[in-house]
């Protein structure tokens, strides 16, 4: 396929695995170079394509937050389950949420079973039209998802204001990666060289977004595709800067990334969404990180037209997805990881989604 | 759950396009996207275009690595293996 076979060629990638290491030989410490991939679908590609091996001893790769669905907070997923069970109510959302554990082992898949109407849909679009069919049901949204995710939502709101669709409205569990970025590089747990940033992301907010971190934090960020010759070519980038100590932003995905990103998608965001404070798995509340719907959409807000009283859920024993998320550890450090968790019996929400690091890990290393 | 995918635009209807994703026609939002044309290709997540793929930024990075592949086999770069021998 175009823009895809091209970015896999074997032979090239051999040779920026070679170039690679002969830049990380030049540098003083004997440390490996330790980057964070901060999204799932890199960390998933570098698994698949076993990067991680073909990169020691030179360069470290350390799984970072972007796994929106393992960043949801229990809390929020059991709030998301009660909704399902609210008499009247379809429960549409994407595939991977489905099966994530909230409190207590509960699941919207298991919410199902009991009788609860939950759909999952590929796309918000797909969630306005069972609105649309069926009038006197309401229609609830769980909405996931970063700043590539977060502005189709909002089109399909605008959608259902325009066609006066009343019986669709949203749980907005949206959220914004920079703030999680800067939680990281500021709690100082784990020693990061450098940044792969998210594409896709980066798309809708551009690679400008990320000017930050040279500038705040002294720390390269290379903004990746994510064919392996993408990574590989973000990583060359970051490992040349980490040892000319030169930080800056990079952007290696030019071909679908421009530096001022998407500006129908920004404004999108900006005309439905306020920022406010949210709550993410393995860290707790981050400020100015959520997207919550502004005042003119109370109307279509499921927090308020279905008010449900959640309490703080506790995280399973043992799981440590927490860590896994903030980069701390990487998933075969979890004393479950494998032994009791695994995608057939998950304990954790980084072991359910496809683009968790635990599931990355146990489908294809160790 | 950020998967986008590269696929060409078959045909426009105002808002709307029609692509081919994993072999089933779909259609999709062209909304973020007003500039694209048939022909393009876009990424798509969710149902939206999100991004207009420029053919230009993606040849220049192929002949990134094509001249990369050629400076190594000029000036001799050492394998991996030899790195670390």
């Amino acid at each position: 396929m175009k823009y895809i076979d091209e970015f896999r060629d074997p032979a090239l990638a051999r040779k920026v695995i070679a170039r690679i290491h002969a830049t990380a030989e030049r540098r003083a410490t004997v440390r490996p170079i330790r980057l964070m991939e901060f999204c799932g679908g890199h960390t998933h590609a570098i698994s698949r394509f076993g990067l991680r091996e073909l990169l020691a001893p030179a360069v470290e790769l350390r799984s970072g937050p972007g796994c929106p669905v393992c960043v949801t907070a229990a809390a929020d997923l059991d709030r998301a389950i009660a909704l399902a069970d609210v008499s009247g109510v379809i429960l549409a959302t994407f595939g991977d949420m489905v099966r994530v554990p909230g409190s207590r082992h509960q699941t919207l898949q298991a919410a199902a079973a009991r009788g609860a109407d939950v759909r999952i849909v590929y796309s918000p679009l797909d969630a306005l039209d069972i609105a649309r069919q069926h009038p006197q049901q309401e229609v609830v949204f769980l909405g996931v998802g970063f700043e590539t995710t977060a502005p189709g939502i909002a089109a399909a709101l605008l959608q259902a204001e325009a066609d006066d669709v009343p019986n669709f409205s949203l749980l907005s569990l949206h959220k914004l990666t920079p703030p999680a970025m800067r939680a990281i590089l500021d709690a100082g747990e784990v020693a990061l060289d450098g940044i792969i940033g998210p594409g896709h992301v980066s798309a809708v907010t551009g690679s400008e977004a990320w000017e930050f971190l040279p500038h705040e934090y002294a720390m390269p960020c290379a903004v990746s595709g994510f064919e392996p010759l993408d990574i590989l070519s973000a990583i060359d980038a970051l490992v040349q800067a980490v040892v000319a100590g030169e930080p800056a932003v990079i952007n290696t995905y030019a071909r679908g990334v421009r530096p001022e990103g998407n500006p129908v998608a920004q404004q999108l965001l900006a005309q439905v969404f306020a920022v406010g404070p949210a709550d993410w798995r393995g860290f707790g509340a981050i400020p100015d990180s959520g997207l919550a719907l502004r005042e003119t959409f109370v109307h279509r807000d499921a927090v308020l037209r279905f008010p449900i009283d959640v309490t703080p859920a506790p995280e399973p024993p043992g799981c440590r997805c927490g860590d896994v998320l903030r980069g701390v550890i990487a998933p075969p450090e979890c004393g479950l990881f494998r032994r009791v968790c695994s995608p057939r019996n998950p304990i954790g929400p980084c072991m359910v989604s496809a683009e968790g690091a635990c599931a990355a890990y146990f489908q294809y290393e160790v | 759950m950020c998967l986008a995918i590269p696929t060409q635009i078959v045909a426009i209807d105002e808002q709307m396009a029609t692509v081919t994703l994993g072999g089933v026609e779909r259609r999709i939002s062209l909304i973020m996207t007003p500039e694209a044309q048939v022909g393009d290709y876009v990424l798509v997540h969710t149902g939206y275009a999100i991004s207009v793929l420029s053919p230009e930024e993606a040849q220049a990075s192929l002949e990134t690595f094509a001249e990369l592949a050629e400076i190594q086999a000029e000036l001799g770069v050492p394998t991996v293996d030899e790195i670390y021998r």
